[in-house]
């Protein structure tokens, strides 16, 4: 089986934002494997260790992406690709990253792909199922469980709480949801192996694609913090006292009740 | 600049969610003047119509066929784009839910368009229209306009007020028919897993529980006073990786990202990836034993102590209260 997972290099999520000159402060940040594409490269290994064949781990971004990449190798993926948009695309959307993906992807005769169901940093979701539909594929979002037998895919996705038992046949695209799996950490002869996996780099003038055509079709005008809460109100008092008195606070103050 | 809008209505066991009322009050800010068209799809929609042109859509659009009664990308992408050929819209509108989340893309790639995806807020400003929308979680907010192409975006539940509903409203209702064939999903079965009837994402009210609630009994105090104020019931990652409840409850950075009315945070200590997911909320409750837990410091009002004697009191009292009212 051909299996590709879609990865993303995210904010930790223990990272506070910072803003300056407009722009998110990365400085001193750490970053992981976007959790949602991370739970795509544990159930890609775990596919390709019970039916055969080959992970290959894909990223857009910039260069700073390839110890992500490097991760995903050292959890067991065989191969990894970092296509580098840093000196050609100014700033990109999601519209511009799923262009790139399906003109790497085309020719690629993927069996199965994964992907996040969302990211954590910039939460839109749009990557995975626009890439199915520029491959012409189908796709499956926010699974939790995956069963393959032969092409036949079973799956169960979840839906707001409830969830559907899905059907469909490979060449398919899944996103990946919480509760898929436990990702395993790289265990050290992971690691070390990893050094030695393939990760290989591509720019846009390597793919088949005019930077025009994937020029972005929105912009971010503006980026700032949430307002600052001030410090809450701590209720004092007996408990019964404290609760009559919150109960008075959210229906007249807070009018929330 | 006027502007021609589809906002695409949902349906949940034979009623309009208020998703589709929030995208009509949505749809109009687009508008700016323009006609907004609501379009519902589905088995059988018919007799939901007149509500969408109530709550403000000037006519609406019907696609009914057998082959729409469960949700597939495929099914319900070829039955709007049925709708989007005959009506040429300019913008359209969806709800950033389960089926927007996964329709949305795929429609957006169709008509190689942007989109804007979980929209909190949408102003017009000159011939902008402008999208808010929060980024890291809600750790930060973006705004955004569409360069290019049709503008498409969908809405997070529970921000966008919808319209004062008016039943004197009139307006047409149109059937379009879609050829719709090769469904390469099938939906086999729907196992409704959820406790709970009312849903985290729409919920205005959202109790919820951390590791300071022990075990998946500790939460039943939680449900009993989600019942009382006809919220739902959620959870912190350390929570549901104990095993004491779900991942689908699971609130935060990973899971679900939510701004009820009212959140009560119960024995949880406040993680900022936990922040993430529930500090936009209008207004937040925290119980806790420890004085120090984070939690307070985004909480509107604070109850330092034991979370099984508080919750059940406060249970009680509301209970008391709603006897006399």
């Amino acid at each position: 089986m051909n299996i590709y997972v879609l990865l993303k290099r995210t904010f930790d999520t223990e990272e506070k934002i910072v803003i300056s000159g407009g722009e998110i402060n990365s400085d001193g940040a750490e970053f992981i494997i976007n959790p949602y594409d991370e739970y795509g490269v544990e159930e890609a290994i775990q596919i390709r260790d019970s039916q055969g064949g080959e992970v290959t781990v894909v990223s857009v971004g910039s260069g700073d992406a390839e110890k992500q990449l490097r991760t995903a190798l050292a959890m067991g993926a065989d191969k990894a690709v970092l296509i580098n948009i840093e000196d050609d695309l100014e700033i990109g959307d999601e519209f511009t990253t799923a262009k790139i993906l399906a003109e790497f992807l085309e020719d690629k005769e993927a069996d199965l792909i994964f992907a996040g169901n969302v990211a954590i940093d910039g939460g839109s979701g749009q990557v995975g199922p626009r890439v199915a539909d520029l491959l012409g594929i189908p796709y499956v979002t926010t699974i939790t469980k995956i069963e393959i037998e032969g092409r036949d895919v079973n799956m169960i996705r979840d839906v707001e709480g409830s969830s559907e038992t899905i059907e469909a046949s490979l060449p398919l695209l899944v996103t990946a949801q919480q509760g898929l799996n436990e990702p395993r950490y790289p265990s050290l002869p992971g690691i070390m192996k990893a050094k030695k996996k393939p990760l290989e780099e591509l720019e846009i003038d390597d793919l088949d694609l005019d930077e025009d055509d994937a020029a972005a079709k929105t912009k971010t005008i503006d980026i700032y913090l949430p307002r600052n809460k001030e410090g809450g109100r701590i209720l004092e008092g007996e408990p019964q006292d404290q609760v009559k008195e919150l109960i008075n606070l959210l229906h007249s103050e807070a009018k929330v009740i | 600049m006027s502007r021609k809008v589809i906002v695409l209505g949902e349906v949940r066991n034979g009623e309009l969610r208020n998703i589709s009322f929030e995208g009509i009050a949505a749809a109009k800010t687009v508008a700016e003047g323009g006609e907004v068209t609501a379009v519902l799809m589905g088995e059988s929609v018919r007799g939901l119509a007149p509500q969408m042109i109530h709550y403000g859509a000037d006519r609406a659009v019907i696609v009914e066929d057998p082959k729409l009664a469960a949700y597939t990308p495929d099914g319900f992408s070829q039955a709007l784009l049925a709708v989007i050929d005959q009506v040429k819209p300019e913008a359209i509108i969806f709800g950033h839910t389960a089926l927007g989340k996964d329709l949305s893309p795929k429609m957006a790639s169709k008509l190689g368009a942007g989109l804007i995806s979980d929209a909190v807020a949408i102003e017009a400003e000159g011939d902008n229209i402008i999208f808010t929308r929060p980024i890291y979680s809600g750790k930060a907010f973006e705004k955004k306009i569409i360069t290019d192409g049709v503008l498409m975006a969908s809405i997070r539940p529970n921000n966008i007020p919808p319209l004062e509903k008016d039943v004197s409203r009139e307006g047409g209702i149109f059937a379009v028919s879609a050829d719709i064939n090769d469904l390469r999903t099938v939906v086999r079965e729907v196992a409704e897993k959820a406790v709970q009837d009312v849903d985290l994402s729409e919920a205005k009210v959202i109790v919820s529980g951390g590791r300071g609630v022990k075990s998946a009994e500790g939460f039943k105090p939680l449900m009993e006073l989600a019942d009382v104020l006809g919220g739902a019931v959620g959870a912190s990652r350390g929570a549901c990786d104990a095993e004491y409840c779900d991942y689908s409850l699971q609130i935060g950075q990973t899971g679900k990202v939510v701004t009820p009315d009212l959140y009560i945070a119960c024995g949880i200590s406040g993680a900022i990836q936990h922040l993430a997911g529930m500090s936009n909320s209008k207004v937040v409750v925290a119980i806790n034993k420890d004085p120090e837990a984070n939690i307070f410091k985004v909480a509107d009002y604070g109850i330092v102590g034991d979370l099984f004697e508080v919750v059940p009191m406060l249970v009680r009292e509301l209970k008391a209260l709603l006897i006399k009212a």
